[in-house]
């Protein structure tokens, strides 16, 4: 029954939610559902085909679901004018950097990962 | 009575309505995510800039203010809570590329994010931005749910927010494979991983255009990167900006 695992992602988000009001740490409720949803999930040892179907189709148009926050773009547009030139700076600056050390780490990790399996 | 003032009335009535401003939101994206696909799926035609770039002209023009727009618009911003819990799952499904390669993986997400958090606040703050702003910069290559979340607990803008992020994917996803290319990364694990830490979602669709095993280290990195944000992120920050 499909219904069964919509509540169980609401439980879980409501959860997360009361969780971290309880604990006062600045960390997104629903975050903290994730992690109950994946203990679950692992403890359980594997995904029931229900939940995949539900999680499938919420997930397909994840992106829609940012529309309307993004939208909320307008209220900021005078202040934007004004600091658009340091906002796309470190945007380009920062995707560059970010993207080209993680892929080198990366590269150079998994060779030497590889090379020591290869002498043992 | 004219037709004219027949629609009028209906407009009046329609727009206090929040069907209307759901309804629009919906189509928005459905047209946007048409043009998506009619381009080829390039990145740059992304379906979520498109259709905030649509709805922003519309709103503008019909001269709409956005808590009138958001009355309609919050019954699709509400399913990203479930959303957020539901990422658990392909999380789930990705976790086994771990096992060989743990020690590889957490040690380029946990530089990476260092980097990527690091390098836009001292960039932005050196060029002027404001605290709100560099705190609502913070989290762009952490997937708009989970990042959207964390500004709002830190005192950002959750809606500068989310068009960061997008905008950072879209980035990312643009100009990634180009940057890869010249610091010479062939691995296709490694481009998948570099491209799903900074670009979530976004570059990870781009990552599955690459290659499957790319595409899963992609969505590895998004989901690890949410993760670690969203306990990480706040103590960086607070030091960070000082």
């Amino acid at each position: 029954m499909i219904l069964k695992f919509i509540a169980l992602l609401l439980v879980c988000q409501l959860v997360g939610e009361a969780f971290v009001v309880w604990t006062g740490l600045p960390i997104p409720g629903p975050v903290v559902g994730m992690i109950l949803l994946f203990v679950g999930i692992a403890l359980r040892g594997g995904i029931p085909q229900g939940l995949g179907w539900v999680v499938d189709g919420l997930l397909s148009h994840l992106s829609l679901l940012f529309v309307p926050a993004g939208v909320g773009v307008m209220l900021h547009i005078s202040m934007l004018r004004e600091e658009w030139p340091a906002i796309v700076v470190a945007l380009v600056l920062s995707t560059v950097l970010t993207i080209a050390v993680t892929g080198l780490l990366m590269t150079k990790l998994i060779g030497w990962v590889q090379r020591r399996r290869g002498e043992d | 009575m004219t037709l004219d003032f027949a629609l009028g009335d209906i407009w009046v009535y329609l727009s206090t309505s929040p069907l209307l401003h759901l309804t629009l939101t919906v189509l928005a994206y459905v047209a946007g995510d048409w043009i998506f696909r009619r381009s080829g799926q390039k990145a740059f035609f992304n379906p979520v800039l498109l259709s905030i770039v649509m709805l922003v002209t519309l709103l503008s023009v019909t001269g709409t203010d956005y808590p009138t727009y958001f009355e309609g618009a919050q019954f699709v911003h509400f399913m990203l809570g479930p959303a957020t819990v539901a990422l658990a799952i392909p999380l789930y499904r990705h976790l086994r590329l771990i096992r060989q390669l743990w020690l590889p993986i957490l040690a380029s997400i946990v530089l990476g994010a260092t980097v990527s958090v690091s390098s836009a606040v001292f960039m932005a703050r050196w060029l002027g931005a404001s605290q709100q702003t560099l705190i609502s910069l913070a989290p762009k290559s952490v997937t708009a749910p989970v990042a959207m979340g964390i500004t709002e607990k830190l005192g950002g803008l959750p809606s500068l927010t989310a068009a960061l992020v997008v905008l950072t994917g879209v980035l990312g996803a643009v100009i990634g494979a180009g940057v890869l290319a010249v610091v010479r990364v062939r691995d296709d694990r490694a481009r998948g991983l570099a491209l799903g830490l900074n670009s979530h979602g976004i570059g990870t669709a781009r990552a599955f255009q690459m290659s499957d095993v790319a595409g899963a280290f992609s969505a590895l990195a998004m989901g690890l990167m949410a993760l670690t944000s969203a306990f990480v992120l706040p103590f960086v920050l607070r030091w960070a900006t000082g």
